[in-house]
């Protein structure tokens, strides 16, 4: 690598880790958040007995899933406000991936959920519980272990679905990526440069999934 | 355990109340889909006595402890409690009567269904703490004493697959203690466990019959049934063939039903 290429990597990469420290991870953070409690929600919804409300979750996950991300953000960010409904990048951003993350967790929640033993119900009622509550604390906790592999997995897609934000001028890792390479012209080099930052994110991801999974296995039978 | 040496386990609020009669079920009915499970079940259990439920699977004896436990709604009949609480399964019982209806009956499962991401202590407190609103401090305590007479003081912070299945199950028998229930109903209690173990817990559930619990148990331990149980009652097809005490049912049954489903158990082949 000849002196200037290796100078350009130096000078590109402080802008691209801010990217990465000021878009990319507080977007995938933020709609992560939002989009797991969106997850739970339809899930249960998805589960009611009542015909309405579950065929609603379904038409929701149907869509979600059925439609690109890309145009879910072009709908939301450049299609809204033909309707009159005007929303800034970042909050565009925030709510389309919010959407699509409930979506797609909502299932894994939902698999989680009835992965639980129906004898865990019973015994829940048995001591009293109301519906709610044996929810919350004795089938979510449960259902949480068995969802880390698989909600990890929707968040480290979500971690690099977040360089779609930088198509409605998010300024993120791949935008700030990008504007480097335009000024500079080595295009190879820049990319290569994001694609290693992302992985390293995903890296770190992946790490903390294992930990988390240690934690939640300490009441299983090795 | 030896019942003579240990100080009695609280037999909570069954001995507070006169009522000779604790529970008294009449034509209870049930049915899954087109499948009738119950045809019309009528039971009485004294206060302080033991009724044990035999007979063959499908005959519909877990169903009638699930209907008491309100696990199952009925879908006719009545069930009595202590003469304070009559539901009419024939007018659709609310939540709140449902609510009542457990609260006053503990189960423990064939499968223990132990909370397996809380500790014994934990699994013990749940119900006294987050259900009936005790004072941490005193559900605690109580919860230490129950699990110390069953021997299992020293696992309270186990996990529930750190032990054994006998233990697992007398975790599940104190849980049910710890609610302080006025009827308490056991689901084939040893069913699933070694049969090794299954001295372990028998011993406990005779410890508490001689306490004075009230209890219904569904068993195909028949030595057991013949030991503790005051009457023994014969459910085959959603209906009691035949009842009566232990030593009567079993050496001189009526029916040909029960002679054959005893004939079953005492000759399996």
């Amino acid at each position: 690598m000849d002196q200037s290429a290796w100078n350009l990597l130096l000078s590109s990469f402080w802008p691209i880790v801010q990217g990465a420290l000021a878009g990319t991870i507080p977007l995938a953070l933020a709609s992560f958040a939002i989009g797991l409690v969106l997850a739970i929600a339809i899930a249960l919804m998805r589960l009611s007995r009542i015909r309405v409300v579950s065929g609603i979750a379904r038409v929701y996950i149907s869509i979600v899933r059925g439609t690109p991300l890309l145009v879910q953000l072009f709908v939301i960010f450049y299609g809204l406000p033909s309707l009159g409904v005007v929303i800034d990048p970042w909050p565009s951003a925030v709510v389309a991936f919010s959407i699509n993350v409930g979506g797609y967790a909502a299932e894994v929640v939902r698999a989680a959920i009835l992965s639980v033993p129906k004898g865990q119900w019973e015994a829940a009622y048995m001591i009293g519980m109301s519906h709610r509550r044996a929810l919350s604390r004795i089938i979510l906790p449960q259902a949480a272990r068995v969802s880390v592999p698989p909600l990890s997995n929707t968040f480290i897609s979500l971690v690099k679905d977040t360089s779609l934000a930088s198509l409605i001028l998010v300024t993120e890792l791949f935008r700030q990526a990008q504007k480097v390479a335009a000024f500079s012209g080595d295009f190879m080099l820049l990319y290569l440069e994001a694609a290693l930052v992302y992985w390293v994110i995903c890296l770190v991801l992946a790490s903390g999934q294992g930990l988390l999974e240690k934690r939640l296995d300490r009441y299983v039978a090795h | 355990m030896s019942p003579t040496d240990e100080k009695p386990i609280d037999a909570g609020r069954s001995q507070t109340d006169a009522a000779p009669e604790l529970l008294k079920v009449r034509a209870l009915q049930k049915s899954f889909g087109s499948t009738r499970v119950l045809e019309s079940i009528d039971l009485t259990v004294t206060r302080g006595e033991v009724l044990v439920l035999i007979g063959p699977s499908g005959s519909g004896k877990t169903t009638v402890l699930r209907c008491l436990n309100g696990l199952e709604v009925a879908d006719g009949g009545e069930v009595s409690v202590a003469g304070e609480l009559s539901i009419d399964f024939g007018t659709r019982p609310g939540k709140k009567e449902l609510a009542a209806l457990r609260d006053r009956s503990a189960m423990v499962f064939q499968h223990y269904n132990l909370f397996p991401h809380m500790t014994v202590l934990e699994n013990v407190v749940e119900g006294p703490i987050t259900v009936q609103r005790r004072p941490r401090a005193e559900a605690t305590a109580e919860a230490l004493d129950l699990l110390d007479r069953v021997g299992l003081a020293e696992k309270r912070d186990s996990y529930p697959f750190e032990l054994s299945g006998g233990q697992q199950q007398r975790v599940g028998i104190v849980r049910a203690l710890a609610l302080k229930p006025q009827l308490l109903l056991f689901d084939e209690p040893t069913s699933a466990l070694d049969p090794e173990l299954v001295g372990d817990v028998l011993g406990l559930m005779k410890q508490l019959a001689l306490e004075g619990w009230t209890m219904v148990i569904v068993t195909h331990e028949l030595q057991f049934a013949r030991e503790v149980a005051n009457e023994v009652a014969f459910i085959d097809g959603g209906v009691i063939v035949e009842r009566g005490a232990p030593a009567h049912l079993f050496s001189a049954p009526q029916h040909e039903r029960t002679k054959q489903f005893l004939h079953r158990l005492l000759f399996p082949f």
